[in-house]
C-alpha cells in the first residue's frame, strides 16, 4: 500500500455501489489522469497517473469522479473542528493528515489506547478509516501512521523499521539513498549524522533528527488555544435546547470569574455543542463592548439561536458543550461616544449586540467619514461594533443651507431633462420617477472631477452637481455627467434628496 | 397599580401637552409648533414618498430640538431601497452628528417594530426613529401602545416616521402630517434653509388642525416660524385648506 489514500467523501457517492473500484482523476497536461484510488481499485491493478482512457480500458466497472482537493481540504477542516473535542491543540497536515498534540488529554479518554479506539469508533461511524499512530514528535507520529513498518517493541524500534520514503525527502533524495543501498530509516541512522548530511544533503539529516525527536519541531495548532475555554462532558447527552442553555449559562459563569481575576471582558464568545453523534454545532455571539455578565450573554445566544435560518437540531443529544472566550479585553474599555455617563453607554451597548445578533452584525451600523471627494465614497458603512476609531465630521459653515442630502442614492437614479438648458446651468424642468418638476430654485454647479487616478485607462466624465428646489418646495442634488465639451449629450441624474 | 411619583410625571406631561396646545391654538400656525415630548410616542407622516425626506428632516430637527441623542434610526429595506440610505454628510449639514446615530436596516416591517421595542425600552437612547415605508403591517393599536409604555418607562423620544402609508388609530401623543415646503430664497435665487409645512394631525388631550410653515435653523437647533415664499399648497392634495389663514410674512434677513 503506497500511501494511505482511501478519503471520506460525501457518503452520497458510495451509495450506489459499494464495491466497485471507484477513482478519482483530474486533469494534468491537457489529459486525465487517475490521482486517487480506493483499495478495490488498487487492486483491480490501477494506479495513480494512470490515463482515464487506460483505466477505463482495463477496468471497466471503474467509477469516476473528478478530483477536488478544495473539497478535501475542506472536510479536512470540518474534521480537525471535530477532533478538537480530544485536545485544543488540532494541526492540519494536508492532504489527509490531522496531528493532534494529546499530551495531557489523553487521561480523559482513559489513556492513550482510550483516546485512540475513541477516536477510531467515532470515526468509523462516520464511514472513514482512520490510521492512528502516537508519537514523540508530530513527525514521528505522522510517519508511523503513514509508512506502517513491521511491529516493533518501543517506538524507536517502530521508527528504525520505517522505509526510507518516511522522511518524505523529495524524490531524488529518497532514491539516492535506496541507490546506496538504506532500504529502512534504521539503515540510515546507522551511518554517522555528519556522513548522511555531506552526502544526501541537509535536509536528510534534518528529517532524520526530527523523527528521533532529536529536533524539535513545533507545532502549529490549527487554532491557537484560546485564552479562556470552559467545557462540560455528560455521560448521558443533553437533547433539550433548554437544558443545553442552562449548561451554557452555567459555563459563562464560570468563564466570567475567570475573566474578572484578569480584569477583562469578553468581546466574541464562542459555543461549540459536540453532537453525540459527531456533528459539531457552533455559536457565536459577538458585542460591541467586553462583557462577563452570564445573563446578557444567554440572551444573545437566545437571539442567535432564534437567528438561525435551521433550527437549532440537537438530534440524539450533546455529549459536550464547550464555550471558547475568543477574544478579551479590558472590561473599562469604552467604544461608543454618548453622552451621560457610563450606565446609558452600557444600556445602548447592549441593545446594539442584542439587535446584532438577532439581525445580523453587518445591518446595525454607524456611518464613518472617509476621505474621498466622490460622494457616493465619502462615507464608510461600519457594524456599530466596529473598534475603528470615531472620526471627526466637517462640520457646516453656520447659516449655510445644507451641501450634501440626506438621503443619497447609490447609483445615482438617471432623470430625464426636459427644458432648454444653459450650458452652465440646470434643467428648468426634469422628470423623474414619472413625475414632472419645474425647478424654482437652483445653486450651481459644484464641479466634481471624476477620480481619474482610480482608473488607468480613462477617467470617468466631470460631474456638475446643482441643488435645485421644485416651485413646491421638494429639494434634489442633481448632476449632469459630463460637461458639454466632453459629451455631446451629457445624461442628468439625481443623486440625493435634500430634507 | 402606579407608582405616585410616575403618576404625576404622566400628569404634568398631560399638563405641558395642553399648555403647548393653547399656544398652538392660540396662534393657529402662528409661533413655533410645539416641541415634541420626550418619553411619548409621536407620529410623522410623509403622506407621498416624495415627502420622505422631508419627513427624515423633521423627524431629526424634533430629535435635535429635543436634545433626545444618540438615535438610533430603523429603517425597513424598502425604505434603504425606495428612498436611498442615509447620507452622513447630509446629516451633519441638518446637524445630526452621525457619531450619535446608528442606523439599522430590517428586512420587514414586523422587524421594524420588534427592533422599535426593543429600543424604545432602551434607556440609555435619546430617541428612536422607526421609519417604514408603506402600510405598516403589524402597526395597530396594541403595537402603538406598547411603543407608548417603553418609551413612557424609558424616557425615550419615539418617532415612527411613515411615508406614503395610511393613518390607522394608535396611541401616538401627536401625529403630524409633513410636506416640503418653498424654502426662502438665498443670493442668486439658491434654495434656502429647509422649510416644511407642518399640520398637527391629531394630539391626545387636546385640539389638532393647526398648521404651520417652519424653517430649520441648525445653528440654533430649532423650528422657527418660515414667512410664506411660494404658493401655498395642500398637503393633501384632496383635502380643503379654507379656514387656515396664512402665517403672517416676516421680513427677510
Amino acid at each position: 500500500m503506497p500511501i494511505e489514500r482511501l478519503r471520506a467523501r460525501r457518503p452520497h457517492l458510495f451509495v450506489a455501489r459499494d464495491d466497485a473500484p471507484i477513482a478519482f482523476a483530474e486533469s494534468v497536461g491537457g489529459a486525465m489522469r487517475l490521482a486517487a484510488l480506493d483499495p478495490a481499485a488498487v487492486a483491480a491493478g490501477l494506479s495513480v497517473g494512470l490515463t482515464l482512457a487506460d483505466a477505463r480500458a482495463r477496468v471497466p466497472e471503474v467509477e469516476v469522479y473528478p478530483y477536488d482537493p478544495a473539497a478535501d481540504a475542506d472536510w479536512l477542516e470540518r474534521l480537525a473542528e471535530g477532533a478538537r473535542r480530544y485536545s485544543p491543540a488540532v494541526a492540519l497536515d494536508p492532504p489527509q493528515g490531522l496531528v493532534l498534540d494529546s499530551g495531557g488529554a489523553d487521561h480523559l479518554f482513559g489513556g492513550e489506547r482510550g483516546l485512540a479506539e475513541d477516536i477510531e469508533t467515532r470515526m468509523a461511524r462516520r464511514g472513514l478509516t482512520v490510521r492512528l499512530a502516537y508519537g514523540d514528535t508530530p513527525e514521528a507520529a505522522r510517519a508511523l501512521a503513514r509508512h506502517a513498518g513491521a511491529p516493533a517493541p518501543d517506538e524507536m524500534g517502530a521508527i528504525r523499521r520505517l522505509p526510507v520514503a518516511a522522511l518524505e525527502l523529495d524524490e531524488d533524495g529518497c532514491a539516492a539513498l535506496v541507490a546506496a543501498g538504506l532500504k529502512s530509516v534504521g539503515d540510515v541512522l546507522a551511518r554517522p549524522m555528519a556522513t548522511i548530511a555531506a552526502r544526501f544533503g541537509r535536509e536528510a539529516a534534518t528529517a532524520l533528527r526530527r523523527l528521533t525527536g532529536e529536533e524539535d519541531s513545533p507545532l502549529t495548532p490549527r487554532v491557537v488555544a484560546t485564552p479562556i475555554a470552559v467545557e462540560r462532558r455528560f455521560a448521558e447527552p443533553v437533547a433539550r435546547t433548554e437544558h443545553m442553555l442552562a449548561v451554557l449559562e452555567e459555563l459563562a459563569g464560570e468563564a466570567a470569574r475567570a475573566l474578572e481575576e484578569r480584569h477583562e471582558g469578553g468581546r466574541r464568545w464562542d459555543a461549540r455543542l459536540f453532537r453525540a453523534d459527531g456533528e459539531v454545532q457552533a455559536l457565536r455571539v459577538e458585542t460591541g463592548q467586553p462583557t462577563r455578565d452570564p445573563a446578557v450573554l444567554l440572551r444573545l445566544f437566545r437571539e442567535r439561536i432564534e437567528a438561525l435560518a435551521d433550527p437549532l437540531d440537537p438530534g440524539f443529544g450533546y455529549d459536550l458543550i464547550r464555550l471558547d472566550v475568543g477574544l478579551a479585553e479590558k472590561l473599562d474599555a469604552v467604544q461608543l461616544r454618548l453622552e451621560g455617563g457610563e450606565a446609558r453607554t452600557e444600556a445602548v451597548a447592549a441593545l446594539i449586540d442584542r439587535l446584532g445578533t438577532r439581525l445580523g452584525r453587518e445591518r446595525v451600523r454607524r456611518i464613518h467619514p472617509r476621505d474621498s471627494h466622490m460622494p457616493e465614497q465619502a462615507e464608510l458603512l461600519l457594524p456599530a461594533t466596529d473598534p475603528t476609531p470615531r472620526a471627526e465630521w466637517t462640520r457646516p459653515e453656520p447659516g449655510e443651507p445644507p451641501s450634501r442630502p440626506i438621503h443619497l442614492f447609490d447609483p445615482p437614479q438617471p432623470i430625464e431633462s426636459l427644458a432648454a438648458e444653459t450650458p452652465d446651468g440646470p434643467p428648468a424642468r426634469f422628470r423623474w420617477r414619472r413625475k414632472l418638476h419645474d425647478v424654482a430654485r437652483a445653486e450651481g454647479p459644484e464641479r466634481i472631477a471624476g477620480e481619474w487616478w482610480r482608473r488607468a485607462d480613462m477617467a470617468p466624465p466631470t460631474r456638475d452637481y446643482y441643488r435645485v428646489e421644485d416651485v413646491r418646495g421638494r429639494r434634489f442634488w442633481i448632476f449632469r455627467h459630463g460637461l458639454y465639451s466632453e459629451t455631446e449629450r451629457p445624461r442628468w441624474y439625481v443623486h440625493g434628496l435634500f430634507a | 397599580m402606579e407608582e405616585p411619583f410616575a403618576l404625576i410625571d404622566r400628569l404634568r406631561r398631560a399638563a405641558a401637552l395642553v399648555e403647548q396646545a393653547r399656544d398652538g391654538e392660540e396662534g393657529n400656525g402662528k409661533g413655533a409648533p410645539p416641541r415634541l415630548a420626550r418619553a411619548q410616542l409621536h407620529e410623522v407622516h410623509a403622506l407621498s414618498q416624495e415627502s420622505a425626506a422631508s419627513g427624515a428632516g423633521f423627524a431629526i430637527g424634533c430629535v435635535l430640538a429635543g436634545a433626545a441623542r444618540p438615535i438610533l434610526w430603523l429603517r425597513t429595506e424598502a425604505a434603504e431601497r425606495q428612498g436611498g440610505r442615509l447620507h452622513g454628510p447630509g446629516l451633519i449639514a441638518m446637524g445630526l452628528d452621525p457619531a450619535e446615530l446608528v442606523v439599522v436596516v430590517v428586512a420587514d416591517d414586523a422587524a421594524l417594530l420588534r427592533a422599535a421595542a426593543d429600543g424604545a425600552r432602551c434607556p440609555g437612547l435619546g430617541s428612536v426613529i422607526a421609519e417604514g415605508w408603506g402600510a405598516m403591517r403589524g402597526l395597530d393599536l396594541t403595537a402603538s401602545r406598547r411603543l407608548m409604555l417603553a418609551a413612557e418607562a424609558s424616557g425615550v423620544m419615539m418617532i415612527l416616521l411613515r411615508v406614503g402609508g395610511q393613518v390607522v388609530p394608535s396611541a401616538a401623543a401627536t401625529r403630524w402630517s409633513v410636506a416640503p415646503a418653498p424654502s426662502r430664497a438665498l443670493a442668486a435665487d439658491a434654495p434656502g434653509a429647509p422649510a416644511y409645512d407642518l399640520e398637527l394631525l391629531r394630539r391626545r388631550g387636546g385640539p389638532a388642525g393647526a398648521r404651520w410653515r417652519v424653517e430649520w435653523n441648525r445653528d440654533t437647533q430649532s423650528f422657527d416660524p418660515a414667512p410664506l415664499s411660494g404658493p401655498r399648497l395642500p398637503l393633501v392634495a384632496d383635502r380643503a385648506v379654507a379656514g387656515t389663514p396664512p402665517a403672517p410674512v416676516r421680513g427677510a434677513g
